[in-house]
C-alpha cells in the first residue's frame, strides 16, 4: 500500500492511467493544468500519447478521434474551454463515442475567476450541448476520491459509448492531501464491447445485441461510418422520421434505463435526520463538518452527498424528502441544482439553497447560519 | 494531540510559501503518519500579489480543508499581516518578517518579529530560501512536526544539488526559534 501526498488534479492523472487511459489532448487552462501537467509525464512511461492542440475544439476532436481507434482517451479544461468543448461533446453523443471530459471548474461566466473555484457549470454540463441527449457527470469530493472516481468515468464511458463529464471543483483540484493507491485486485477496470462479426457484417450501430452497439477501432480492418448527423444502424446518415426517433429514444434509453447502476450518492448521520444537506465536490466536506457542529448543538442534520451530479439522483432524494423538515442544497453557484432537487421533493418539504458565487468555497458557519434559520432547534 | 493544528503561510506570490505548505504536508503525512491537508489561494499574477497556503495536521480525518481558525500564521510582507491575522486563535502565534512587516495588527496571540529574508541572505546567500528558514521557525514554534520530519521532506523536495544550502536554511530557523522563545520564557 502506496501513500502519496498528492492534489486532486494529480490524482485524477494517475487514476487515469490506471484506467487504461493511453491518450491526452488538451489546451492548458488554470485550475486544470496540472492533469496535463501530470499526463506529459507519465504517459509516454506507459506508452501513451499526449499532445497539446491549438485550443479546446480542437482538444476534443483528438480525443474522440483517438477513442475511434480502441485507445481510452481525455482532455481536461476549465469553464471558459469547456464551452468551447460542447460543439464535439455533442458529437461524442451522437457518434457515442467514448471520451472523458475533465471540467476543473472556476468562477464564471466567460474567463471570470480563473484561480478561484466554483460549482457554476452543473447545468452546462447536464444541457450545454444542443439537443435531446443523456449526460453522465461525476463530482469527487477528494484526492482519494479524483482517483477511484475517474476510473469509474472511463469505465461508464467505455460501457454505455458515452461522453462522461468528471466535474470537480478548483478547492478539490488543488488540495493536496493524502492519498493511499489502491491495489490492483480492488480496481475493475471496463473495456468497451468489441463486435464478434466479420468485418464485412459489422454495422457500428447495431441494436441487436442491446442497446449499447459493439464500437469496432478504427484501422483495425472495420470500415465504418461515423457522422455527427442523425443515422441508421449502418452509421449513414437519414432524415427519415421513424429511424429518428428511434436513434434519439434509444441514446436516451441506453443511460436511463441502467440509471439505478450509474447514480452514486453517499451519506452521512441520515438515519435519524430532520433536516438534510444536499452537496457535492468540496462543499460536501464543508456540508459535512457542519452536520457535525449540528449534533453537538442536539440537531438533527445529515448530509446528502451527490456522486453523480447527472443523472440526477431524484429517487433517492424523493424518498429522503418524505422523512425531512426541509433539505438545505450548499453550492458553489446561485442555486443551480434548486429546480432540479424540487422536482424531487415536490414540495414533501422545504428546499433552501446556501449559495456563493463569490469565489469563495461555501463554509460550515455558511451552512450553519442557514440552518438556524430553518429554525430546527431542540 | 487530538486536536486539528492549523497554519497559514502568507505573503506575496513568488516567496516560496506554496512549496513550504506542500513540504510541511508531506512531513506530517509521509514522515510523522499524520493526516495533512494542504491548499491555496492566489491571483492571476505569476509574481507579487496576496498568496496564502494553508496546512491543516491533524491525528484525525481532516474534513474541510480550509483554515477557519487559526493556530500560527506567517506573515512576510504587511498587506498579507493585515489581511489575514483577524483569522487567528487568541493564543495563537503570529511570526512575520521584522523588515517587511512594520505595523503589527494588536490582538490576544504572541507576536514574534523575526528578521527571516536577512537570515536567509546571511545563512545562504539567496533571499529565495527565506521560505526554508520560515519552515524551520514553523516547526518550532508549532511543535506540530518533529525535525526530522521536515528535514526529510524538504531534502526529498529540493531540486538536486540545493540541499546543502537548503538543510543549513531550516537549520538557521530551527536555531532562531530556540532564542526567540527562550527569550519569551524572561
Amino acid at each position: 500500500m502506496k501513500e502519496l501526498v498528492i492534489s486532486g488534479n494529480e490524482a485524477i492523472a494517475y487514476g487515469a492511467i490506471r484506467a487504461g487511459c493511453c491518450f491526452f489532448a488538451g489546451y492548458p487552462i488554470t485550475p486544470s493544468s496540472e492533469v496535463a501537467e501530470e499526463l506529459s509525464l507519465k504517459l509516454p512511461e506507459v506508452g501513451g500519447r499526449f499532445i497539446q492542440m491549438e485550443d479546446e475544439i480542437a482538444s476534443l476532436a483528438a480525443v474522440i478521434g483517438a477513442s475511434i481507434t480502441g485507445k481510452k482517451a481525455m482532455t481536461a479544461t476549465s469553464g471558459p474551454g469547456f464551452s468551447l468543448m460542447q460543439e464535439h461533446i455533442g458529437f461524442a453523443a451522437m457518434g457515442e463515442i467514448p471520451c472523458v471530459i475533465v471540467n476543473v471548474q472556476r468562477g464564471g461566466p466567460s474567463t471570470g475567476l480563473p484561480t478561484h473555484p466554483s460549482q457554476g457549470d452543473v447545468m452546462q454540463a447536464r444541457w450545454g450541448t444542443h439537443g435531446d441527449h443523456e449526460i453522465i457527470a461525476l463530482s469527487p469530493s477528494s484526492s482519494q476520491e479524483c482517483y477511484t472516481l475517474i476510473i469509474e468515468a472511463f469505465n461508464l464511458s467505455e460501457e454505455y459509448r458515452t461522453p462522461v463529464i468528471f466535474l470537480t471543483d478548483e478547492v478539490i483540484a488543488h488540495l493536496r492531501e493524502k492519498l493511499v493507491l489502491p491495489d490492483s485486485k480492488s480496481i475493475n477496470v471496463v473495456t468497451r464491447k468489441k463486435p464478434d462479426v466479420p468485418p464485412e457484417n459489422y454495422k457500428p450501430f447495431d441494436t441487436s445485441f442491446g442497446k449499447v452497439p459493439p464500437l469496432a477501432d478504427f484501422g483495425s480492418g472495420y470500415k465504418f461510418h461515423i457522422t455527427g448527423l442523425t443515422h441508421d444502424e449502418t452509421g449513414f446518415p437519414t432524415d427519415d422520421s421513424k429511424k429518428t426517433a428511434v436513434l434519439l429514444k434509444r441514446l436516451q434509453d441506453k443511460i436511463i434505463d441502467n440509471r439505478d447502476k450509474i447514480v452514486r450518492t453517499d451519506n452521512f448521520m441520515l438515519d435519524d435526520a430532520e433536516l438534510t444537506i444536499i452537496a457535492y465536490g468540496a462543499v460536501a466536506r464543508a456540508a459535512k463538518e457542519a452536520v457535525l457542529a449540528a449534533r453537538e448543538r442536539g440537531i438533527k442534520l445529515g448530509l446528502f452527498r451527490l456522486i453523480t451530479i447527472w443523472p440526477f439522483a431524484d429517487k433517492e432524494i424523493a424518498e429522503i424528502s418524505k422523512r425531512m423538515k426541509a433539505i438545505i442544497i450548499a453550492e458553489m453557484n446561485m442555486g443551480q441544482l434548486r429546480t432540479t432537487v424540487e422536482s424531487a421533493v415536490k414540495g414533501r418539504c422545504n428546499v433552501l439553497t446556501v449559495g456563493r458565487a463569490d469565489g469563495e468555497i461555501v463554509t460550515p458557519s455558511n451552512i450553519l447560519e442557514k440552518v438556524k434559520e430553518v429554525g430546527i432547534v431542540h | 494531540m487530538s486536536k486539528k493544528y492549523e497554519i497559514r503561510l502568507s505573503g506575496s506570490g513568488g516567496q516560496g510559501l506554496i512549496l513550504a505548505g506542500k513540504v510541511l504536508a508531506e512531513a506530517a503525512v509521509i514522515y510523522d503518519g499524520k493526516n495533512a491537508t494542504q491548499s491555496q489561494s492566489y491571483g492571476p499574477e505569476a509574481r507579487g500579489g496576496a498568496s496564502r497556503s494553508e496546512v491543516i495536521i491533524s491525528d484525525e480525518e481532516i474534513i474541510f480543508p480550509k483554515a477557519q481558525n487559526i493556530d500560527l500564521l506567517v506573515a512576510l510582507t504587511q498587506e498579507s499581516c493585515n489581511v489575514y491575522s483577524k483569522d487567528l486563535k487568541d493564543d495563537g502565534i503570529l511570526l512575520v518578517d521584522s523588515k517587511l512587516v512594520g505595523q503589527v495588527p494588536e490582538g490576544k496571540y504572541r507576536v514574534y518579529k523575526v528578521p527571516i529574508i536577512d537570515i536567509a541572505l546571511k545563512e545562504t546567500g539567496k533571499t529565495l530560501t527565506a521560505n526554508i528558514v520560515a519552515l524551520g521557525l514553523v516547526t518550532e514554534l508549532s511543535g506540530i512536526v518533529t525535525r526530522k520530519a521536515v528535514e526529510s521532506a524538504i531534502l526529498s523536495r529540493v531540486p538536486k544539488g540545493t540541499e546543502e544550502i537548503n538543510r543549513k536554511a531550516f537549520l538557521a530557523g530551527i536555531k532562531k526559534a530556540e532564542e526567540i522563545t527562550k527569550n519569551s520564557i524572561k
